[in-house]
């Protein structure tokens, strides 16, 4: 049963995918995410992979203040995405709103809305920043069991 | 069941061997497209952690008929081409059957089926999208290929695996393998024919709503789907004298040369259009299947 545990441990630790989901980003945040795919950051030797759908993933990576417009995608997307799970949130403006802090249509920080794990901060972060919060967000979802609330409820 | 029958299912090149076969292909061509792009590319195990984890995912319940088709869909896949790939004559090879590659054909053609019906039971618009794309390709690539083993088979003059097996100088045997080459990229989605499973407009297609365990079948029948399809290529162009073990080692080397080809394609390549892909298969591997089909109908009734 421990050999078993282990294996699921190593398994989560070294296949993480990713859903990218930009709540309202000038972009910045989201080009640093992309470059961590090409040949010079080259993810894909850490297991990391991006998916083209949140059900397929296991890292949530959001980017931006959350808008007015976009609270709902980012509660949506969070339920789609299925247990185990973690989010990542890049860049200072999920974490603080950074200089759109006080706007009316900003209804961030991000924390406020889903639970966070591993915040990247930086305006853009440094792609290796990005790739070292994502392989932290791999650990913990390796560590991390299956929530009690999430056992018999039904995922949307 | 004789005892041969059961160790090509289960063992030799069922299921013991295509599994990680299969893992090791999809590594194969992840890490060819990595290094030609310079990058280092996934290690080894990858596609075997993937799976792993897939299995421990928790996935979305959903209750009807509608959740016992999805689930069904992978599983039929896999089993399907368990079933094909038990077909291929390597050593140690029973004689097969009569018309054993007909059957094989409709065993590799059933996991496209059942991508396609996978979509559309999903109920998502980007699987139902990416369904549509799918069947109009298989239509337009299917034409060809099978147009391809009849040129192989009229050449040969048998529809039995173990005799079309084997390298033969026969022109119509390798125009037959060279519009089996042509038609593999769609059968596998790969670039540039992955129009159906393209990413950047419909998510992840007909899988889109797929999670956890029938999402790892998915990818386990993928993996499949490159041992069956390599594997049917290697079988007819490897000479069938010799050791039977030296056959399986080559059957094997030459699988793994093919998927290291259609990497090549697919890095080098970018994604077509639908209506591209089709234009390519209905009008210019078309012209090459029927003259190679016509030439080869000619030949037979010429001797």
């Amino acid at each position: 049963m421990n050999i078993l545990k282990q294996l699921m441990h190593t398994c989560r630790k070294k296949s993480p995918s990713l859903f990218h989901l930009n709540t309202g980003s000038c972009n910045g945040c989201d080009i640093e995410l992309v470059t961590c795919l090409s040949p010079r950051y080259d993810v894909e030797q850490l297991g990391i992979h991006l998916e083209g759908s949140p059900r397929h993933a296991d890292i949530l990576c959001i980017t931006g203040p959350v808008t007015r417009n976009t609270l709902e995608a980012v509660k949506s997307v969070y339920a789609q995405v299925c247990e185990l799970k973690a989010v990542v949130a890049l860049g200072s403006c999920p974490a603080s709103c950074n200089v759109f802090a006080g706007s009316p249509v900003i209804v961030g920080p991000l924390s406020k809305h889903i639970p966070v794990d591993v915040y990247v901060p930086g305006c853009p972060p440094h792609p290796d920043a990005i790739i070292r919060g994502i392989a932290r967000a791999a650990e913990i979802l390796a560590t991390r069991g299956v929530p009690d609330q999430a056992k018999g409820k039904p995922q949307k | 069941m004789n005892l041969s029958g059961l160790i090509h299912l289960f063992v030799f090149p069922g299921l013991l061997f295509a599994v990680p076969a299969g893992w090791f292909f999809v590594w194969g061509e992840h890490k060819a497209v990595a290094r030609m792009q310079q990058r280092i590319g996934p290690p080894l195990l990858q596609p075997f952690y993937d799976f792993v984890k897939l299995i421990g995912k928790r996935t979305p319940s959903r209750r009807g008929i509608e959740a016992n088709l999805l689930r069904l869909w992978p599983v039929l896949s896999v089993l399907s081409l368990i079933g094909a790939l038990a077909l291929l004559p390597v050593a140690p090879a029973g004689r097969g059957f009569s018309g054993d590659s007909v059957l094989l054909v409709a065993l590799l053609e059933l996991p496209s089926i059942c991508f396609i019906l996978a979509g559309f039971t999903s109920g998502s618009i980007y699987g139902e999208i990416g369904s549509i794309r799918e069947a109009v390709l298989s239509v337009a690539n299917n034409v060809v290929f099978l147009l391809s083993i009849v040129t192989i088979a009229v050449t040969e003059k048998t529809f039995r695996l173990s005799d079309l097996a084997g390298l033969s100088w026969n022109p119509g045997h390798w125009i037959g393998v060279f519009g089996i080459l042509l038609c593999i990229p769609a059968k596998l989605r790969l670039n540039p024919f992955s129009t159906s499973s393209a990413e950047q407009e419909i998510y992840s297609g007909p899988l889109t709503e797929y999670a956890g365990a029938a999402l790892g079948l998915w990818k386990l029948a993928h993996g499949l789907e490159w041992v069956a399809l390599t594997g049917f290529v290697a079988i007819l162009v490897l000479p069938t004298d010799g050791l039977w073990w030296m056959y399986d080692i080559s059957f094997v080397a030459l699988s793994f040369i093919v998927v290291l080809l259609l990497s090549g394609i697919a890095a080098a390549t970018a994604r077509f259009t639908l209506q591209r892909s089709i234009e390519f298969y209905w009008r210019w591997a078309m012209i090459l299947a029927v003259l190679a089909i016509s030439s080869a109908i000619y030949m037979r009734y010429r001797s």
